[in-house]
């Protein structure tokens, strides 16, 4: 009975750990959306998108519980590099479309690699 | 507490299960969709954690700008028809149990990181830039901005230029045939250009064609 109110409470009062997890989470669904797509090359990029979100949650919670402002500073950064990576990564996409009218994933291995 | 518990979980609840839906779902468009409920729900969480500058700005830039830049790309490259379809490769291949493998195990790597993290007290009294509670987030993140991090501000002020700059150059396109004004030649026709002045002769005129 006091085990479970103390795991209760566990769940109740959040913490660091909560947004960690959370953070966590986000960051593998982000990491399987990159590997598993086979199809989609824009799906691709949000996924990156998705873990940077994931790197910000980490930055900020940890600025909040540890009462330091500088957390806050670099997911501005972040932000920035963010979307000049998005700005950037969608007009590859735009310019790849209009030389192979495609951008399917699977057809895209004109480096061979 | 109760109240911030029932928040936390409504707006994580809501931020992985459409984060989950950008990666599965058939329509690009539907998976912008869903990444911009995920922004919206992860900025809710930090204005609800206190960082309120960051949660608007998260809201502006991601949800005002590159959800919209990400749509407008998906529409203006018809892929939408194109069904995304997950997990089906055309010859089977051997990427998808790697794949899961390798997630699952960086999944728990990060859980076991979280589990046993523990920080040092003095670590923390080390650093000298300390929240105030008196001012707001925004006037706390303004007053060390501006002031120990200015030259790393800069360096993202270029930063988005030089992506200006390259997302400009990589898809602008000379077309060929296409009648333009030409504000240079029109700026600098000069009067000796257009006008002839001719002294004409009685009785003969000015043929036009001379």
């Amino acid at each position: 009975m006091l085990r479970t109110i103390k795991e209760l409470n566990l769940m109740i009062s959040i913490g660091l750990g909560h947004y960690l997890t959370l953070a966590a989470i986000i960051f593998t669904i982000g990491i399987v959306g990159l590997f598993l797509n086979r199809k989609n090359i824009i799906v691709i990029l949000m996924s990156i998108e998705l873990i940077l979100l994931a790197v910000n949650i980490n930055l900020v919670s940890f600025s909040i519980f540890l009462n330091d402002i500088s957390g806050q500073i670099f997911t501005l950064f972040i932000l920035t590099v963010a979307a000049a990576e998005a700005a950037i990564g969608l007009a590859i996409i735009v310019v790849y479309y209009r030389n192979s009218s495609t951008i399917d994933v699977e057809k895209i291995d004109s480096l061979k690699g | 507490m109760l109240a911030h518990a029932i928040f936390f979980y409504t707006f994580s609840f809501i931020a992985i299960v459409s984060a989950i839906m950008v990666t599965v779902s058939k329509n690009t468009v539907h998976s912008v969709f869903f990444l911009i409920l995920d922004f919206i729900s992860i900025s809710c969480l930090f204005i609800m954690i206190g960082a309120e500058f960051l949660g608007m700005i998260m809201l502006i830039v991601y949800v005002g700008a590159v959800a919209v830049l990400f749509l407008f790309v998906v529409m203006m490259l018809n892929v939408a028809q194109q069904k995304n379809q997950w997990f089906s490769a055309q010859e089977s291949s051997k990427h998808i149990p790697i794949g899961l493998i390798v997630s699952v195990i960086i999944f728990f790597e990060l859980i076991i990181v979280i589990g046993g993290w523990k920080y040092k007290p003095d670590l923390v009294s080390a650093m000298s830039l300390t929240i105030d509670k008196n001012i707001t987030n925004t006037h706390s993140i303004g007053y060390v901005l501006y002031t120990d991090y200015i030259h790393v501000f800069q360096l993202s002020g270029m930063i988005l230029l030089v992506a200006m700059i390259g997302a400009i150059v990589l898809t602008f396109r000379q077309r060929s045939g296409v009648k333009r004004q030409s504000y240079f030649s029109q700026i600098s026709r000069e009067r000796s250009d257009g006008v002839e002045l001719i002294d004409v002769e009685n009785n003969k005129g000015v043929k036009s064609d001379d």
